[in-house]
């Protein structure tokens, strides 16, 4: 970050570029820890289903 | 046009949400570039308020999709108790650490706003203290969800519990003008149009938009992870009882 845009934000600089920086923390967080989630149940489901666990032949009662 | 019916079954829904959230995130990146840049190269510094202004711009919109995503919740808490809609407490699961982060973004912002205009991070009035309240009713839900295994179970309770938690909502939106707060009243949600400058309300207006779909499209996918993580819970109890089956079977023939 250069010096010049903080000092052409004023006095109160910081505070703005610290909420900018809380908005790019919160939602970038959130939206990798969805992203890793989401990956993380793809290989889960993938490797349930080439064990055969999802085939409906073997959910019969004995 | 999907009905609620047709989305409640998850193969339908996972493909409907394939297809939307690239558009969602497109429009999101959109309004998010073009909002920004009139927030910050083209709309004025406030007569008062000076370059701070720049916060308002996340500030009030992370404060209406707080309120959103939990007045979403609670449709989705009606959805599960009074129509029983597969998708319903799948929806309300995902929504719920969305909301909290629109409310963190709320409450820090806020108080980087507040420090240098009021001349103090935080006071116990009315509008700080529910919105603070509304992030604690958040992470309850969160930790509720965490709590119970059985999905429908906790779906059923954590339901209850938004239900409760929504009379905070109107409590937030018009703490303003029943309490005498620190907090201003309402400058673009109001009787008799916002009292913002143009040069300020279009910005706005296109940042909510942004974030809207952002936050939309964050919701399908924490959706379809959720659906995700159910088929693999079914599959993974149905793996077990068959393990178990195979187990007996091999026990009765020795």
């Amino acid at each position: 970050m250069s010096a010049s845009l903080v000092d052409s934000l004023g006095p109160h600089g910081g505070f703005i570029l610290a909420s900018y920086a809380a908005v790019i923390i919160v939602l970038g967080g959130l939206a990798f820890a969805i992203l890793l989630d989401h990956r993380a149940q793809q290989r889960a489901l993938a490797a349930l289903e080439q064990r055969g666990a999802g085939r409906r032949s073997e959910r019969k009662s004995p | 046009m999907a009905s609620l019916i047709d989305l409640a079954n998850p193969t339908r829904f996972m493909r409907l949400a394939a297809l939307l959230l690239p558009w969602l995130a497109g429009v999101a990146a959109l309004c998010l570039a073009v909002g920004f840049y009139l927030a910050w190269f083209v709309a004025p510094a406030d007569y008062q308020q000076g370059e701070t202004i720049r916060i308002m711009f996340v500030h009030v919109p992370a404060a209406w999709l707080a309120l959103m995503f939990y007045s979403m919740m609670a449709l989705s808490a009606l959805g599960t108790l009074v129509w029983r809609h597969p998708l319903a407490d799948v929806a309300q699961k995902a929504a719920a650490p969305i909301g909290a982060a629109f409310s963190l973004i709320c409450l820090l912002t806020g108080a980087f706003w507040g420090k240098p205009m009021w001349g103090t991070y935080w006071v116990w009035d009315a509008r700080l203290t529910s919105v603070l309240v509304l992030f604690l009713i958040y992470l309850g839900i969160m930790a509720l969800w965490r709590t119970l295994d059985e999905p429908s179970r906790a779906g059923r309770a954590v339901a209850i519990l938004t239900l409760v938690g929504f009379v905070n909502v109107p409590i937030i939106k018009f703490s303003v003008d029943w309490w005498n707060t620190l907090h201003q009243p309402a400058s673009v949600l109001r009787m008799g149009g916002p009292t913002i400058h143009p040069s300020m309300l279009w910005p706005l207006l296109i940042l909510a938009i942004g974030f809207t779909c952002l936050g939309l499209a964050l919701h399908l996918g924490a959706m379809r992870a959720e659906i995700m993580r159910r088929r693999v819970r079914t599959l993974t109890i149905l793996e077990a009882e068959r393990l178990d089956r195979l187990a007996a079977v091999q026990g009765a023939s020795a």
